[in-house]
Order: structure tokens, then sequence, then C-alpha cells
């Protein structure tokens, strides 16, 4: 019987710490410090962009910490971010958002990478009302499901070609164009697809060839001879960086002559680098570039930020960590604003937000979107061996002419 | 439905000529699988991953200023012996095992293997460049990769020297006689446990050069394994098992198969054509079975 009671007094106490550390941590701000959690890829298939996109939060971090932190009510705090390694698995991430939430007590979420990383996490934030800024999911389904605590810094996925149609157009001397198309079926690129029926509707365009990619896509042979019997104005692909890849690899192969070839992906799928110059004249959405001209007080302009995220990291920031970086920026802005810890008082200001930062206008339409940034296309261009992106379109920005159309293989070098 | 392919002779031409070159690099990962399932009773759905760790191996030569061609020589040995490996530690103790121990097992080292691949070489999509230019044929109109013209012959190459050493050699004759009847060998004074170990370095090594290959004419990613895996077993269902001229003709068969599909479906049906087939092969096998049980009655 003594037996008993001493182990029940144990695990009462044992338990009453348990929970007394537990509540501990059961706040938002801690000291100084404004807690933000994070689910994001380290490993698993999205562990190189999950990098970058960590790279990108962390070193934003470091730059508002440095810079005197968030004033709110008068005192100074830093920001800190818990991180979970999601796997890469939707799953999981969902479950680390709860873990964030109800174990960490973290009130404040900033994104995982991937569209379909963010459509697992969002109704969990959702369920909780906690704001979530994110920053790599760009897929039109989440803005459209009412969401109310999801912020997106970066340009909806319909967005990311629909500028190359338009160009095509005015090439045309205004006429539609015969467009053929080769999408994955995967939610990012079918909403990139959307916004290519949207944009052909438009400019009375014509659709000729209209092919899903498999996931396990790893030949499209078939798509390009198609392409190479019905000569289409416009070749649009899009497949993450493996699409990207074997689309140019084939295109190289079997000499496919288009006019004009625009994707996704590029930058991520390292295009100049592995291919070189059988990846020239290619036309690419991008959501950044280092060139454009926006500036903002912490990090200067695009290329001032390239150049420390360089000398950090060691390598060229690819858009995945700038537009990581400018989630804290607005982070950072609402806290100001709001002059309040209130979960609902951040997300009010969030909704209000109206910012420029070196990643680009920042104003949050009512789905959650980013609408005051459009998306930039730059094109593949090679000096020898040696290829780069340079922004073509919109024109505000443009550093080079787009060149147009391709020359055929027959008198590429 | 398109029918495309019908209005334009020439596009049947690419599609076949695709098919069948293509169909002949999945055959040559199809015989691995056949010669270890037939000899250790043993699916092993790690097949795939082995191919895409003999890319990586290609893949790193071509980083290291090496002509990735050179992979389909020094890939095979250094996953011969990673198989050997494989076996001693893992695959040995499930070999006697019923079939559903070793397909988990494997699933296991498919898993580790994914893991380590993305661990090593990152999560990144790769290519490497053999540089090898196109064939074109048919006044342009039908344009053939001499990289997938190289794969097709180098994988006939090492299928034939294969058979001929199965065939003549003291060791291949040691496979075929343990395939039969694995007792009757040990009996015999074959070491059955050594041919075990030489059968799954056998079949890592012909992964090897097909990954190899594989990296020179498609994409290397450390998650794409399983396609492979199941394109292999499917010629193996079709063809039946230690059959070599008939692994050929139905990869070759399914090459031609997808590439058909394809163009007449439509790419989303691609792979969904291709299981659909499975399924009526099986169906109409069970079929034919099912009357000759018959008779027996």
């Amino acid at each position: 019987m003594n037996k008993l009671v001493k182990l029940f007094i144990t695990s009462i106490s044992a338990i009453t710490l348990a929970l007394v550390s537990f509540s501990s941590s059961f706040a938002k701000v801690e000291g100084d410090y404004i807690v933000l959690g994070s689910a994001i890829s380290l490993t698993g298939k999205y562990s190189s962009n999950g990098v970058h996109t960590q790279n990108g939060y962390n070193m934003a971090v470091d730059r508002i910490n440095k810079m005197g932190g968030v004033e709110v009510q008068g005192k100074k705090y830093k920001f800190e971010i818990i991180y979970y390694d999601d796997e890469s698995n939707p799953k999981r991430a969902a479950q680390l958002a709860e873990r964030l939430i109800k174990q960490d007590g973290v009130h404040y979420m900033l994104g995982p990478y991937s569209s379909g990383l963010t459509k697992a996490i969002a109704p969990v934030t959702e369920k909780y009302k906690i704001p979530m800024v994110e920053a790599n999911g760009a897929s039109r389904s989440l803005f459209t499901k009412g969401y109310k605590y999801l912020f997106a810094v970066l340009s909806p996925a319909n967005q990311y070609l629909e500028v190359a149609i338009d160009l095509a157009v005015e090439k045309n001397g205004g006429k539609g164009v015969k467009i053929a198309q080769a999408f994955e079926q995967d939610a990012f690129s079918q909403d990139v697809r959307l916004g290519i029926l949207d944009a052909a509707k438009r400019t009375g365009s014509e659709i000729i060839i209209d092919d899903k990619l498999p996931k396990e896509l790893n030949d499209m042979a078939a798509t390009l001879a198609k392409v190479k019997a019905t000569k289409p104005d416009v070749l649009v692909v899009s497949g993450h960086t493996k699409g990207a890849l074997t689309a140019i690899r084939q295109i190289s192969e079997m000499k496919v002559d288009v006019p004009m070839l625009a994707m996704t992906h590029c930058d991520a799928a390292k295009l100049s680098k592995q291919h070189g110059k059988k990846s020239e004249y290619a036309l690419c959405a991008s959501q950044w570039h280092k060139n454009l001209s926006y500036k903002d007080k912490f990090f200067g302009s695009g290329k001032k930020y390239a150049k420390d995220f360089q000398k950090e990291f060691g390598y060229d920031p690819p858009y995945q960590s700038a537009e990581s970086s400018a989630a804290l920026l607005v982070f950072k802005d609402a806290f100001e604003r709001a002059n309040s810890f209130d979960r609902d008082a951040v997300r009010d200001a969030l909704v209000d937000t109206e910012m420029q930062t070196f990643y680009g206008n920042i104003k949050f339409g009512p789905g959650g979107q980013n609408v005051a940034k459009p998306m930039i296309l730059f094109q593949v261009r090679c000096k020898g061996d040696d290829c780069e992106n340079r922004v073509v379109a919109p024109t505000k920005w443009a550093s080079d002419k787009f060149y147009h159309p391709i020359p055929k293989w027959s008198e590429r070098s | 439905m398109d029918f495309l392919i019908f209005k334009a002779p020439m596009l049947m031409v690419q599609a076949s000529l695709d098919g069948i070159l293509l169909g002949i690099l999945f055959a040559l990962i199809a015989y691995g699988m056949a010669l270890q399932w037939g000899v250790m009773n043993i699916i092993n759905i790690a097949q795939g991953d082995l191919v895409i760790l003999g890319g990586y191996i290609a893949y790193t030569m071509y980083l290291a200023g090496i002509h990735p061609a050179w992979g389909v020589i020094v890939s095979p040995i250094i996953m011969f012996f990673v198989g050997w490996a494989l076996y001693k530690l893992v695959i040995n103790k499930v070999v006697d095992r019923d079939l559903f121990i070793s397909i988990l097992a494997t699933f296991g080292i498919a898993i580790v293997f994914q893991q380590l691949m993305n661990f090593i070489f990152g999560a990144d999509v790769v290519v490497a460049q053999s540089e090898y230019g196109t064939t074109m044929l048919f006044d342009n109109s039908v344009t053939l990769p001499n990289s997938k013209i190289f794969s097709a012959f180098i994988s006939v190459l090492y299928a034939v020297a294969l058979v001929i050493y199965m065939k003549k050699s003291k060791l291949g004759r040691a496979i075929r006689a343990t395939a039969q009847n694995a007792r009757a060998a040990k009996i015999l004074g074959v070491d059955t446990e050594k041919v075990y170990a030489a059968t799954f370095g056998i079949n890592a090594a012909l992964c090897g050069i097909a990954g190899a290959l594989i990296s020179i004419t498609l994409t290397l990613h450390p998650y794409v394994g399983l396609p492979y895996t199941v394109r292999s077993f499917m010629i193996v269902i079709v063809a039946g098992l230690g059959n070599l001229p008939a692994v050929a003709l139905s990869g070759m068969g399914l090459g031609l198969f997808e590439e058909f599909a394809d163009y007449i479906l439509g790419t989303e049906f691609r792979i969904g054509a291709v299981f659909m087939l499975l399924v009526f092969i099986l169906v109409y096998r069970r079929f034919k079975l099912s009357k000759k049980r018959e008779y027996l009655k």
C-alpha cells in the first residue's frame, strides 16, 4: 500500500511538473523574443528548396534583429523561429503545425515550402486562428478557400506564364497564336495551365496541343514529336524542375523548332548551368530577379540582397529565398502597425499591408494572395558557354530585349 | 482520343523507334529482376533505386570531368559490390522466407537508398551531358537522339554477354542449376550461398549499367526509382522468368505500347494504359489456366 501511495505521489508530481513546464512555453512572446514557427522540408524531395526557404527566413531574422528588431508598445523585440523538419510530407507538415501551435505555443506561423505542403498546413492555422505569412505556396486554390489567416507574399500560380502568351500575341502583331502546352498533373502546374487557358481566351489564341504529363514523367518525346508535326507559335511547359530539364534535353536532342518556349522552374533547375547553351532562348517565369529596382531599408536593393546572401550562404539567392525573406519584413511591419501581440489585431494589420520590399510591392487581395507584384519573365542568354538569365518582361524592368523568334536548331552553333 | 498519329506516317515511325529504344533499356533492368526472381524467389522493390544509384555514379564521374558514358563500365563494377554487400547484410536473411517478407525487406532497402541518395547527392533533378548529338532520318522529320541509340546498343551488348556467360561459365551454370533446384544443386556441391550473392551482385550491376544510360538519356532524382521497378516488374510478369528473348521482346512491346498510348490516348494515360495492359494480361492468363484445370479434372 505504501508503495502504491508513493507511486501515486510521484506520478502526480511528474504530471504537475510537466504541466508547469508546458504552460510556461505557452507564450507567443518570450522575454524579448517574438516566436514564430515553421514546418519546413529539410529532408525529402523538397529539401533543396526547403533549405533555400529556411536560409531566406534566417537571413531576414538576423537582419531585422541587428537593425533594432520589432517595436511594439515602445519595447523592442527580436524574432526567433522554431523549425521542424516536415520531411516533404504533407501529413507530417500538418502534424507539425499542430505541434507548433498546441505544444510550443506559437501564435504566428511562417509557411513551408511548396503549394502542396501549404495546403496541408493552412486548414490547421485557420482552425486555431493563427496568422500565417507564407512565401512558397502559389497554387490558386489556396486563395479561393476563403482563408482569413493566410497571407502569401508571392503572385498566384495562374499568373506565372500569362505574360508569355501576351508577349507572343504582341510579336504576332496582336493576332492570336497557336499554343502547344504540356503540364504536369499537380496542383501548381494545373494552375499555371488555367492561367494559360484564360490568356488564350482573352487573346483569341488557339490551343492545339494540351498534354498532361504524368507525375513520374521522364520522357516527353511523344509530346515533342506532336509539336514538331503541328508547328505551334508557342510551346509552354510546366512540370517543376524535372519538367524543365527533360524538356530542354529532349527539345535539343529532337531538334524541335518553336519560335517561343516558355517554362517554369528554370532557376530552381539550374537550367543554364546544367544544360548550358541548349537552354538558350528559353523564357522563364520568376517571382523575383535581383536586377529589379524595388527597395527597402533592411536589404537595400535586390542586388545588395543577392550580394549579402552570397556572402552568408555561398550561393546566389534563388527567388525562393528572396520571397521567404520578404515574409519576415511583412510580419515586422504588421506587428508594428498593430502595436499589439493580439492575434486578431496582427491579422487585421496584415490585411492592411501595403509596402515595398526589395522583393517587390506587397498588398494582399481578399483571398490572401499578393496582388501588387507582377510576375517577371527572363530569357536564358549565352555568351560562349556562359549562360545567364536576363529579364525581358515586363518592359518596365527589362534589362534586355526579348529575342524572338528562337533561331532554328540548324542555324544554331 | 487523338488520331494525329495515323494522319502523319512519320509520327508513327518516330513513335515506334522511340518506343523500341526505350523498351530495350527497360528490358535490361527487367532481365536483372527476372534473374534474381528466378534464382532466389525475391521480388526486389529496390530495383529502381539501384538503377538510380548507378546513374548517380555516372553523374559523379561527369561532374569530375570524365565522360558519363564510361559509367557503363565503372558503374556496374561498383554496383556489383553494392549488390553483394546488400545480399550479405539483408537479403541472405530473407532468401528462404516467403515472398512477402522479401518484398518488405527490399521495400525497406528502397527507402534507405532513397534517403541516402538524397543526403549525398541532394534533392535536385540532375542530368549528365553526353553531347552525342542527333541522328536525323527521312529528311529531318524523324529524329533519334544518339544517346538513346547508344543506350540501346550497350543494353543489347551486355545482355548478349550475360547470356553467353550464363551458358558457358562455371558460375553461370551454377546459377542456372540453383534456379532449377536449389536443394539438388547444394547436394551436388554448388555453394548456393555464393551463387545467391553473385546473382544479386549481377542484378545490381545490370541496374548500374541501366542507371548510367539513364543519366545520359533521361533525368536523375533520388525519388524516381519506383517507376523503373514497376516497369521491370511488368515486363517480367508478361515474359516469365529466366527467358531473355521473351524479356527483350516484352520490353520492346511495352515501350511501343506506351508510346502509342501516349499519342492516341494522351500523355496523361500513358502509365494508366500500361497498368490496364497488365490487368488484362493477368486476367487472360488466369482464364487460360482455369481452362487447363478443367481439362485436368
